[in-house]
């Protein structure tokens, strides 16, 4: 290899080091700043399953059921049966396999602290955030109370609180339907003759007779 | 090809018979029987008088002859109208993009009035630095662009895992809609965060009083995620997210955080409301699918439908929208006689990934009564289910998901049911 190639491969080194790092440094824009310790604090409450991001407090079932009746009974009924359509939050075991599952805290969630992180977050309706993280364990172990998880002398801190195993936790599995529905993939589906007779109607919406206001029969010219 | 040819003689016969009057009676009107249409002989009042000037509305409007074109909403469905939804109609409506006034929603907690000026979109947990951003800092982002996605709730078509529900595509088929977002990719905001080696998942949250919250894995979010603030060239409509949302192409609506606030990063899931009571996918053996979060491709004829039943014999245009949480609709086949034979309809306009697509097939109507379905293929070969197939794997217990095949019986009088067929 001559010199002059040599001292170009080099150049040529060179500015694509330097090229990169000029991509590097305009990678981060300098928008925006840092944020404070206090307000990641005031937004993030959330919590997960294994207690992370819990706070410090405890609350009894016994402390719960009076908040429970004066901040949650009015929709979801004096004991989680739900009022009207609203929620309904216990009972429903052995019916997930029935026809109109009760999919409550007790027969279907997987996790206390998502009963934990929804209160806190979202509850009460129409006054959000508006519990002390005393109140919100003692809530959650009223709701766990009314769903025969816990005696009604348990106490829910932060330090029991990962212990807390809600029945259905094990009948949960991740998105499998790129195997167990792998036959919906054809390339080449039926275009003709496709069935044997005539299709023949099984079942009318208009027997059912739910949607809000049906029209008059058409005129056809 | 019959048709065709009869079609072409009585047009022949027909101009034969008027080129024979006109020689037989040339003073006197072709049309001894017809009326003249006072539409053309009077003059209307639009015809004669001044309209309203420029500025009459400076946000225009539809006009009054469109006023039935609205969202609707099923009150029977929810307790509140608050944690409720409406649905768009999508029987009125054509080409690829909704308009943003017309796009369902669904809240949580009613519809969050965010002040552009107090809103804050904050970055925390697993990155280099934690960070705070207004909304002029992110409108200051390099890589802006724009893209169309569709946005479909994963309960859209719900109701009818057990049977043919609602008599109306607006009700069966109207949590979906397609836009135009502008906005930048959401990588670009976590780039400048820096999210560490074990960041594996983004919480996502909003800032109305659910403070809804989603797990969203971060292979996704670096992907092809989007933060916007503009639809359909204009800022985001309030109730889709005003000032800030996220789009998640292809994945269940619920996943769309809308006024975004906050961005964390985790190393594990959050398991929180709406990816646990809700948005799981209950099956017959009484186990659940968990992070169902892609749309399968799906599709629905628009009209005819029950809302927009027949009205005449003779050309009629078949109209209908498809989409895949996939990538792109390469495909769709509608049958007129409940699925024993199948012809593929028209694709028009562009088709995007992850965008809806609009179908159409034109046909001549005798009248005879007609079990019209449509079926939706994406690129990657998959085909839309008869709602019997999904049954057979699923139940109808799982609420979620429901992209099985619609069909719409349409009698001789031209009424238009939603019915299920053998």
């Amino acid at each position: 290899m001559s010199k002059s190639l040599k001292l170009l491969i080099c150049a040529a080194a060179i500015a694509v080091v330097s090229a990169g790092a000029i991509a590097q440094s305009s990678k981060k824009t300098g928008l925006g700043r840092e944020a404070l310790p206090q307000e990641v604090a005031a937004w993030d409450i959330d919590i997960r399953p294994d207690g992370g991001g819990l706070p410090v407090g405890r609350g009894s079932v016994k402390e719960g059921e009076p908040l429970y009746l004066e901040q949650c009974a009015s929709c979801h009924g004096e004991f989680g049966e739900g009022v009207g359509r609203w929620p309904v939050l216990a009972g429903g075991h052995g019916s997930l396999t029935h026809e109109g599952p009760e999919k409550t805290i007790g027969s279907f969630w997987p996790y206390t602290s998502t009963v934990f992180d929804y209160v806190r977050r979202a509850m009460p309706f129409g006054n959000a955030q508006s519990l002390t993280a005393d109140q919100t364990y003692a809530i959650t172990a009223y709701l766990l109370h009314l769903n025969d998880v816990v005696d009604d002398k348990f106490v829910l801190s932060n330090e029991n609180f990962p212990k807390v195993k809600l029945p259905n936790q094990a009948g949960f599995y991740d998105d499998d339907r790129e195997s167990t529905e792998k036959h919906f993939w054809n390339k080449s589906p039926c275009m003709t003759n496709c069935k044997p007779a005539p299709a023949k109607v099984t079942a009318r919406a208009r027997v059912i007779d739910v949607t809000p206001d049906t029209k008059d029969t058409p005129k056809v010219d | 090809m019959s048709d065709k040819k009869a079609l072409d003689r009585r047009g022949f016969l027909k101009a034969a018979g008027l080129a024979g009057a006109g020689v037989a009676a040339s003073a006197a009107p072709a049309f001894a029987q017809a009326k003249p249409d006072p539409n053309i002989t009077e003059v209307q009042d639009w015809a004669r008088t001044l309209g309203e000037g420029v500025q009459a509305y400076p946000y225009g409007k539809p006009s009054e002859f469109e006023k039935h074109v609205v969202r609707r909403d099923v009150e029977w469905l929810t307790a509140s109208r608050e944690s409720s939804v409406n649905f768009t109609p999508l029987h009125e409506l054509d080409s690829i993009i909704t308009p943003s006034g017309l796009c369902f929603e669904r809240h949580h907690s009613g519809i969050a009035n965010v002040d552009p000026s107090k809103h804050r979109l904050m970055i925390n947990g697993l990155v280099d630095k934690q960070m705070v951003f207004t909304m002029e800092d992110i409108k200051r982002f390099p890589g802006r662009y724009n893209k169309a996605y569709f946005l479909e709730c994963a309960a859209n078509s719900g109701m009818e895992w057990r049977g043919a529900q609602l008599n109306g595509c607006q009700f069966t088929h109207g949590m979906v809609h397609n836009v135009w977002y502008t906005g930048i990719p959401l990588k670009t905001l976590l780039d400048e965060a820096g999210v560490k080696t074990n960041g594996k998942w983004l919480l996502a949250e909003g800032a109305d009083s659910s403070a809804m919250t989603r797990s969203i894995p971060i292979e996704k979010a670096l992907k092809d995620c989007m933060v916007v603030w503009g639809m359909n060239g204009e800022a985001l409509r309030p109730e889709q997210g005003y000032p800030l949302r996220l789009v998640v192409p292809g994945w269940e609506g619920n996943m769309w955080v809308k006024w975004l606030r906050r961005l964390e990063i985790g190393d594990q899931p959050w398991h929180h409301r709406e990816e646990t009571s809700k948005y799981t996918d209950l099956l017959a053996d009484g186990r659940s699918r968990r992070f169902t979060w892609i749309m399968d491709a799906k599709s629905v004829v628009t009209n005819p439908s029950p809302q927009a039943p027949m009205k005449h014999k003779g050309p009629n245009v078949l109209n209908g929208i498809a989409w895949s949480g996939r990538g792109k609709i390469t495909r769709v086949d509608v049958t007129l006689d409940g699925g024993r034979n199948w012809r593929t309809a028209r694709l028009d306009g562009p088709s995007m990934e992850m965008s809806m697509a609009r179908f159409y097939f034109d046909f001549d109507w005798d009248g005879r009564e007609l079990m019209i379905q449509s079926r939706a293929m994406d690129e990657t070969g998959y085909v839309q289910p008869t709602k019997d197939e999904l049954r057979k794997v699923r139940g109808t217990n799982s609420i979620y998901h429901n992209n099985g095949i619609q069909t719409w019986l349409v009698r001789s009088n031209g009424e238009t049911e939603n019915v299920e067929i053998s």
